[in-house]
């Protein structure tokens, strides 16, 4: 059903059942939120998103606000403004003042607002230093609980999205708190280190501890991807700084999983950059000598050149010997003497290439991947 | 899913193996009051989920299927319509299914006949019903029939073709869809066209210039050693037993790692001591590369660009986001750099193989992967329309999409089977090859974790990973924990016939009395040297989740 509503002037038709703040974003007005996230059901507790509302005599938070017919809204008249400047004051008074080293910077929904109000924190604040830094041993997920609203976006993104309760709110008025599980460690709470309260912290009361101190935002290249381990296959950005992989982070318009990974997708990429990656092709040393292969296999360092040792090599060098190799067993003993095994990790145009080098070079059809495993 | 009234997880540990999944599963739970039913041995983390839990005993999923339809057929509740209309062989597959009133059913699998009947009311009055299911299902002996067996009660109630019904295998590794769907396996080309049906054969001996002759047999002498074999190819549980016969002489291996994740590692290290010639291409030197000749470093999915196919079937961007570490090469490129060298100076004699270079897709010098995007699009009916470019301007594509401005299939089978009428099978119930006995008392199970990842390569080698799973568990009921008098200390010993692992004890009542689960995801306590490698004679999938051991306490 259409419902007639003006906001700032402007007359609109929107739907019943819709908030103010749909309303709005439907038709490209903005309303700043921070509690307030599109995938999560909305708490109306920050009042970041208080609009004027002919009639009413307080303002009205925009996120659960329902329309209704002949409503008139401003969004951005002055007592809007500086009723928001004055709330992000508050939250300020009692949060750290030190955005220089803050692993959010130039990321973080607060600085952003706060910048855009000009808001600025009182003398008589707390300044944000009652709770230990870095406070959780969870080795993904760092903890800072001096930088929390307490919008509580992360109790939601646990309960809503990943469905494991594990953020919730303790105490009262100032001491009020987020507390993993009664107050113990997120893992001890049974916390599966999926990082989604981390994806939807609009601060940096939890961020990603891998990758802390490792790039501002405006350092970071991001190229979205898809992701390595299941079949589930959830897209994601990676995050790179100078030719390295630094983190991972969730991509809005990801088809399958929206914001939402798990813990290895997520957080599980710093292989990438292992030492012990392969680097050079390699032989065995007697395929460079040119001797006959010994018999069983001997990987042992005697100290001595072993014609099982592993030699690096060139390019060039490495896939002769294997052609060579690969061709004389073809044309001695058969084609069907040979096997490949593709894999069910690498990507449909690799699998294309082992399909068709099997069978139209080498002329066999054993081939095979590890599905079945 | 979004369709769902209910869901029926069977032999997929969903939350741990498909962890993104598995919260949506809980999401439809939550929000929308789906009732869920998990049939596992194991309590895994979805039972907190659940409406109810069946715990069989491993291996009698075919018992307890059968015991529910006899259930649902005895209470009239299938869906009479949808048999008569779509399916056939009711009457053979109803006479099988009779053999298997509760009370057997009940004594084959452990669970009680009250719950049989629970299960079956809670199927047939919340439909649609989705059925998931992953490896649990697969790696038995009866794997295929398990499969069969699902889509028999799926027919049944009526949930086949239908948005939020079906029998949804969950794909394991990112690309297993991929990989089978562009040729990967011994029996089809790209796209399932089979290899022992001369019009396919005549198609890609053409595209690639070949003969339009079946390779001959030995595929030795003669010109029509240059045509394409016409018979199936070794699978790779049959290739590692071929090298010990001579029948398999050199293997090519591309990132895969079989000493970890095939099952019994010490016949897979013994036949691979014994092979003639093993090029081994991976990221990191695998336990697999201790056999290898020659090893080349391809490149991590950070360092290429392609696509890969999740388990829905939906084909999705890999793209390069640094360059390739060290000399590494990109994977494509390696494979094509020894096609070019094995056909480099290639003379068309009797003696030799010989690839006429002229034929429309015989070509080797691709300048990137979306020039292999090409070939497969003209090679492969599902894949016609996917290119890197429509992908790239973020279209959603789920094959087939057969041509360039097809949108893509999101459902499969909505008017009727691939096949015209669906089938009932009549299955009967197999027990596992390998049952406990007085000197291996105690059933092994295997699987993964959250935290790590097949043969565990990668995330052995990721550091946070590491923190939180740093070595392998066995889990190990409190029962059994008491009467092996575990009592504080730590460590197991788990033997089977074929090896024996130490590993930590980790006791809960995830696993019942009389069963353990390992994972292979330690190369140093790995299940796969104890599991065992039995083959479902159809699909050739080993055995995995079954096998006998005896659990001694390590001092
Ligand atoms: S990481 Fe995931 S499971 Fe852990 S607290 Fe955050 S949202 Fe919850
Ligand atoms: S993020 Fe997790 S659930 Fe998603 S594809 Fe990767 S491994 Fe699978």
């Amino acid at each position: 059903m259409a419902i007639n509503i003006t906001i700032n002037g402007k007359q609109i038709e929107a739907q019943a059942g819709q908030t103010v703040l749909q309303a709005a974003q439907q038709n490209g007005i903005e309303i700043p939120t921070l509690c307030y996230h599109k995938d999560l059901s909305p708490s109306g507790n920050c009042r970041m998103c208080v609009v004027e509302v002919k009639g009413l005599r307080f303002l009205q938070a925009a996120c659960v606000a329902p329309i209704y017919e002949g409503m008139e809204i401003q969004t951005r008249n002055d007592k809007v403004v500086a009723d928001r400047k004055m709330t992000l004051e508050m939250m300020l008074a009692n949060h750290p003042q030190d955005c220089i080293t803050c692993e959010v910077s130039g990321e973080c929904e607060l600085q952003d607002l706060a910048y855009e109000y000009k808001a600025q924190a009182p003398y008589w604040g707390s300044k944000g230093t009652r709770y230990p830094v870095n406070s959780d041993p969870n080795p993904f997920i760092r903890v800072d609980m001096n930088r929390c609203i307490l919008c509580r976006r992360c109790v939601s993104a646990c309960a809503e999205i990943q469905v494991r309760n594990v953020w919730g709110v303790a105490h009262r008025g100032f001491d009020e708190q987020i507390v993993a599980g009664a107050g113990i460690n997120m893992l001890e709470a049974r916390c599966e280190s999926c990082g989604q309260c981390v994806a939807y912290c609009p601060t940096g009361a939890l961020s990603n501890k891998m990758n802390y101190g490792a790039a501002r935002a405006h350092q970071v290249k991001r190229v979205t991807t898809t992701c390595s381990y299941c079949g589930v296959g959830c897209n994601f950005d990676l995050l790179v700084k100078k030719d390295k992989v630094i983190g991972v982070a969730s991509n809005a318009n990801a088809s399958v999983n929206g914001l939402a990974l798990c813990v290895k997708g997520r957080y599980g990429y710093d292989y990438i950059h292992h030492p012990e990656r392969l680097t050079a092709p390699k032989v065995r040393r007697y395929l460079v000598d040119g001797t006959v292969k010994p018999k069983g296999h001997h990987d042992v360092t005697t100290g001595q050149p072993n014609p099982w040792d592993w030699v690096e090599s060139d390019w060039d060098t490495a896939l002769s010997f294997v052609a060579k190799k690969l061709k004389n067993t073809r044309d001695t003993f058969g084609p069907d003497t040979i096997g490949v095994l593709t894999s069910a990790k690498c990507t449909n145009e690799e699998n294309y290439v082992m399909n068709k080098l099997a069978r139209q070079v080498i002329g066999t059809n054993n081939i095979d991947h590890c599905a079945r495993l | 899913m979004n369709f769902s009234e209910s869901l029926f997880i069977i032999g997929s540990n969903t939350s741990e193996q498909h962890p993104v999944f598995g919260t949506m599963l809980r999401r439809a739970i939550k929000n929308r009051g789906v009732k869920l039913i998990v049939a596992d041995p194991r309590r895994i983390d979805m039972v907190d989920f659940a409406t109810m839990h069946i715990r069989q005993n491993p291996g009698t999923d075919i018992a307890l299927l059968n015991g529910l339809m006899y259930i649902i057929i005895e209470k009239g509740w299938e869906d009479k319509a949808f048999i008569e209309e779509r399916c056939e062989n009711f009457d053979e597959f109803k006479a099988t299914v009779m053999q298997y009133p509760p009370q057997k059913a009940s004594e084959i699998t452990g669970v009680p006949v009250g719950q049989l009947y629970q299960a079956a009311e809670i199927m047939a009055t919340t439909k649609p019903m989705a059925v998931m299911w992953a490896m649990g299902i697969t790696q038995h002996i009866v794997g295929v029939r398990n499969v069969m067996t699902l889509a028999n009660l799926q027919m049944l109630l009526g949930n086949m073709g239908k948005p939020g019904g079906g029998v949804n295998p969950l794909r394991g590794q990112n690309n297993v869809q991929g990989a089978c769907d562009m040729g990967g396996l011994p029996n089809v080309y790209t796209a399932y066209q089979n290899v022992i049906n001369d019009e396919a054969r005549l198609k890609f001996a053409r595209a690639w210039g070949c003969d339009e002759a079946p390779r001959t047999k030995e595929g030795l002498q003669g010109t029509s050693s240059n045509g394409l074999p016409s018979t199936v190819g070794l699978t790779v549980t049959e290739m590692m037993p071929g090298i010990l016969t001579e029948k398999v002489r050199a293997l090519y291996i591309m990132g895969e790692n079989p000493v970890t994740s095939d099952p019994d590692s010490a016949h897979i290290r013994h036949c691979l001591e014994q092979i003639d010639f093993l090029v081994l291409q991976d990221i990191f030197p695998t336990e697999t590369a201790e056999f290898a000749d020659v090893l080349l470093p391809g490149v991590s999915f950070a360092e290429k660009t392609g696509t890969i196919t999740n388990t829905e079937r939906r084909v999705q961007m890999v793209n390069q986001a640094i360059p390739e570490i060290g000399q590494a090469r990109q994977d494509w490129a390696i494979t094509a750099g020894i096609a070019m060298k094995m056909l480099e100076g290639q003379v068309d004699q009797p003696e030799t193989r010989f690839v006429k270079m002229d034929a429309p897709w015989a070509k080797w010098n691709y300048t990137d992967s979306s020039d292999i995007m090409s070939e497969i699009n003209a090679l492969t009916p599902s894949y016609t329309g996917i290119t890197h470019s429509r992908l790239l301007k973020g279209e959603r594509l789920q094959w087939p999409v057969p041509a360039l401005d097809h949108p893509g299939t999101p459902i499969l089978h909505t008017k009727g089977f691939a096949r015209g009428k669906g089938k009932f099978m009549p299955i009967d119930h197999v027990p596992p090859p390998e049952m406990p006995d007085d000197a291996y008392p105690t059933i092994l199970s295997t699987g993964r974790v959250l935290y790590h990842w097949h043969g565990g390569a990668m995330t052995r080698r990721a550091k946070g990973l590491m923190e939180v799973y740093p070595e392998a568990m066995v889990e190990v009921n409190q029962d059994d924990a008491v009467k092996l008098g575990l009592d504080g200390k730590k460590r197991v010993r788990v033997t089977s016939r074929r090896g024996s692992i130490e590993a930590l004890a980790w006791v809960t009542d995830r696993v019942p009395p009389g069963m353990v689960y390992a994972n292979f995801h330690f190369p140093e306590s790995s299940a796969n040297e104890l599991t065992i490698a039995a083959l479902d004679p159809v699909s050739k999938i080993p055995s995995f989740k079954v096998c006998a051991v005896k659990v001694e306490i390590v001092e």
